[in-house]
């Protein structure tokens, strides 16, 4: 991208420079935009010419919506899963769920999501390829972005869920006579859940980095579309302004997890004995 | 003379050493050898290895030879394939199967070099930090906590957009934004290691720090780290066809199997075998290193079930 005619004398080169602080040494530059950063001013798109602020805030809401969708999509299904495989342990329904989830996590995401176009767009016809809008529209996106996170949390839970079962407390629980539904849901699973929310919470990066490939691949207009072609079009603002944006997010959502901890773990605690 | 004693002493000990981490390998080599499924994998990669790295020296076919009058024939087993292009070919009438083996080199240098990278400099950090404790420690996790702060994707993203695409930058930022998961893992079996009385055994004796970090810690943290790397040589080889993918892993034409599911996308209606072959390949290589890895982390280490 040329910024100025390719004919441009020096003076005009210079003052552009100058105009854009590029002279500054680096720490000024950088100081100038961790200040006007905080702010949630990360300047005006090289490409768009409207401030990066404004189509980050445009964008923000596809993204979060592939990304909470997929992660739905993963929790929902793996949870249930892992139980599943873990208390029926050897069993076909172990043995089929953990090959899949082993599948699961061998393909890469954005060759599943091109697969599903090929079968459920082209060959079928019941799923739109591409865009944002309807419901249909979701359902691919968020399916190839959530599948090989539902697989590691499947196989996550099970293997959690075999250790907790295995414990005295749910020896115990079983010496009372509670009912065998009571013991999974209630006794064990709540001590499952500490592990599986942790990596839940560091896997929300994960998720931020596939929407990169995934809104690419469905044309979805998100933000990890728009920092691939603002990093193509060197549109450096704007590529600044996302990196920031999803970082806040990542390191936001990490502390949402430790918060959860105490509600999930009354062992856990954040305050210093007295 | 009394510094010479000590060394041949070490010598020794390293030599002793040595024989008794090789009976524990093959101890290791015949545990994996009694699950089937760390068997497949096993044979799988070995399989896809040696093909990828073998076969284009034997039948030599040119992955840029293009023939314009052969443009999307199909695979053999469908109508209209032909035996000369087992899997087809492309839109610019570039055999698959040969694109398909010169692509696998890529991702399987990639994914090796790179974790190769990233487990060297995370060991090493993490031997440190967890050994030595206080300022380096803090200064080092620091560190980390910042790089795991950044979406691993988009660090990778911005560093080549940067750098250039080249198999170099790729394997360089791939394994440096991955040695974080080594340096952690490793630091946090230190930490419990160096406490035991045998280190602190050594440590009595006088043992030279390297020596107890080489001699007494290393061997004892390094079996979950083995696994940790298997697993991620799958992990680094989905991100990278994940940034051919966008344009960004290696410099075109060379092929590699993220940019042959990129350029497959845009003939997705007229030419299936495009964009599902080098999937299928991404994921059998993927498969074969996931159960190799699981087998590893039952014979290594049964405590590592939820990695």
């Amino acid at each position: 991208m040329l910024m100025l005619p390719g004919d441009a004398s020096n003076q005009e080169i210079e003052e552009l420079r100058e105009q854009l602080g590029f002279n500054d040494p680096l720490y000024v530059q950088y100081a100038r935009f961790a200040i006007k950063a905080v702010q949630g001013d990360f300047g005006e798109s090289l490409y768009y010419h409207v401030p990066v602020m404004e189509l980050i805030i445009e964008r923000l809401p596809a993204s979060l919506e592939l990304a909470v969708s997929a992660m739905i999509f993963a929790l929902v299904l793996a949870i249930p899963l892992g139980i599943l495989s873990a208390v029926k342990r050897g069993s076909m329904v172990d043995m089929g769920s953990m090959f899949g989830a082993l599948l699961g996590i061998s393909m890469p995401h954005f060759w599943l999501g091109i697969m599903m176009m090929l079968l459920f767009s082209i060959h079928l016809g019941w799923l739109p390829t591409s865009g944002r809008g309807t419901f249909a529209h979701l359902i691919m996106p968020a399916i190839s972005l959530g599948l090989s996170l539902m697989a590691m949390f499947a196989r996550l839970t099970r293997s959690v869920m075999l250790e907790v079962l295995s414990l005295d407390y749910i020896r115990t629980a079983r010496a009372k006579g509670l009912k065998e539904q009571v013991i999974i849901y209630k006794h064990a699973l709540r001590n499952a859940l500490i592990p599986l929310v942790t990596v839940a919470g560091m896997q929300f990066g994960f998720l931020i980095g596939g929407t990169v490939i995934i809104e690419t691949v469905f044309a979805w207009p998100g933000l990890g579309r728009l920092v691939i072609q603002a990093i193509f079009g060197r549109d450096y603002p704007l590529v600044q302004g996302i990196v920031f944006v999803f970082s806040v997010i990542f390191v936001g959502t990490n502390l949402l997890v430790d918060i959860l901890y105490v509600y999930l773990d009354p062992q856990i605690s954040y305050h210093e004995e007295k | 003379m009394k510094s010479k004693a000590l060394k041949s002493k070490v010598m020794d000990d390293m030599f002793e050493n040595f024989l008794s981490q090789i009976q524990r390998v093959i101890e290791v080599l015949k545990d994996i050898l009694k699950r089937p499924s760390a068997m497949v994998g096993g044979i799988l990669l070995l399989l896809i290895l040696i093909t990828s790295v073998l076969f284009p020296l034997v039948f030599h076919v040119d992955p840029l030879d293009q023939n314009l009058l052969a443009r999307f024939s199909p695979p053999v087993w469908q109508e209209g394939g032909t035996w000369k292009h087992l899997f087809g070919t492309d839109n610019l009438g570039r055999d698959i199967l040969s694109r398909l083996l010169y692509g696998g080199r890529v991702s399987l240098l990639v994914g090796f070099s790179a974790v190769l990278l990233a487990s060297v400099v995370g060991i090493f950090l993490g031997l440190v930090s967890g050994y030595y404790g206080g300022k380096t420690d803090h200064f080092i996790m620091r560190i980390a906590d910042v790089f795991m702060a950044y979406p691993f994707m988009l660090l990778t993203i911005s560093v080549i957009a940067v750098l250039g695409p080249s198999i170099f930058n790729l394997i360089l930022v791939l394994g440096i934004s991955d040695w974080v998961t080594y340096a952690r893992t490793i630091r946090g079996s230190v930490l419990s290691i160096k406490t035991k009385e045998y280190v602190e055994a050594a440590r009595s004796i006088g043992t030279p720090h390297i020596i107890i970090i080489l001699r007494h810690v290393l061997p004892n943290v390094i079996s979950p780290l083995i696994v940790l790397a298997t697993l991620r040589v799958g992990n680094i080889i989905i991100w990278e066809s994940g940034l051919s993918y966008l344009g960004m892993g290696t410099p075109p034409p060379m092929p590699t199997w993220g940019r042959m599911l990129s350029e497959g996308r845009v003939y997705i209606t007229d030419a299936w075998w495009l964009v599902t072959i080098p999937g299928l390949a991404i994921m059998l290589t993927i498969l074969s290193i996931n159960l190799l890895g699981d087998g590893l982390r039952d014979a290594l280490d049964p405590r590592l079930k939820n990695l």
